[in-house]
């Protein structure tokens, strides 16, 4: 029977159930991000993480830059942290939880930048011979894995 | 002679300012673009997270994006705007903000 990978307990926090694999998995990967933000600014992927918030204002976008810029890249490194640490965890607060699904986006968003997906790709089985079957396959999971927290978040909602 | 003269050079006074206020109370809007990545789910949680909008209003607008490539989400002040803008590019969304 297919036991979800999170579910709201009775005191407002979210039980998790993860395999030592993916616990493994969610503290290389942060990890690996959070070295990508120190020594690559230009990387592609990162770009997507700060886009501009102007489109045809230069002065605006700088202003905006000089403002916000390093609250967005504290904001990023400390949902990455709480990731790693929380890792093996089996309960997570709703802000925790919250921390999780921003870490988790960028995490798919940099590695989707990387391997240029389409909407399309997510109905498209995986084939094992392709190049990047690996790293496909870290992205699919990543996204399965999200889904099932923007469920348990969005639930507390209403 | 006077009266006419003085007419136009009323208008010149009134005009500007005129403008000047029409172009502040015009309100600044928040744009979010698709992008291939963004999980349609967590799109919708978003904007009911951020903005307060019930599930079927947080839903449309995250369809509208989806479907037609973008949505205004909020709007108003340019502080207000850009105060959106950021926490929008806080949880990965792409957004960007413009006068009306």
């Amino acid at each position: 029977m297919f036991e979800p990978p999170i579910e709201p307990d009775r005191e407002g926090g979210f039980h998790l159930r993860l395999s030592d694999g993916e616990r493994e998995l969610l503290r290389t990967l942060p990890a690996e991000l959070q070295a990508l933000l120190g020594s690559e600014p230009d990387d592609p992927g990162l770009r997507r993480l700060f886009p501009p918030a102007y489109e045809r204002d230069e002065e605006g976008e700088a202003e905006y830059r000089r403002l916000m810029a390093g609250e967005l890249l504290e904001g990023r490194r400390a949902a990455l942290r709480l990731v790693q640490e929380t890792a093996g965890r089996d309960r997570l607060t709703a802000e925790e939880l919250d921390a999780w699904l921003r870490a988790l986006n960028d995490l798919r968003l940099v590695l989707g930048t990387r391997l240029d997906v389409t909407e399309e790709m997510y109905e498209a089985e995986l084939d094992p011979a392709h190049p990047r079957a690996y790293e496909l396959s870290v992205y699919g999971y990543l996204s399965w894995l999200q889904e099932q927290l923007v469920a348990a978040a969005a639930g507390d909602l209403g | 002679m006077t009266g006419v003269a003085s007419a136009p050079a009323e208008l010149e006074i009134e005009r500007p300012a005129e403008r000047e206020h029409v172009e502040r109370d015009r309100p600044w809007i928040v744009v979010v673009w698709n992008d291939p990545v963004n999980l349609m789910s967590y799109v919708a949680f978003v904007f009911q997270k951020l903005f307060g909008y019930s599930r079927e209003k947080a839903t449309k607008l995250m369809l509208q994006v989806h479907n037609e490539g973008k949505a205004v989400v909020s709007s108003g002040t340019r502080e207000k705007a850009e105060h959106d803008v950021a926490r929008l590019h806080a949880h990965g969304l792409w957004a960007t903000l413009r006068q009306d």
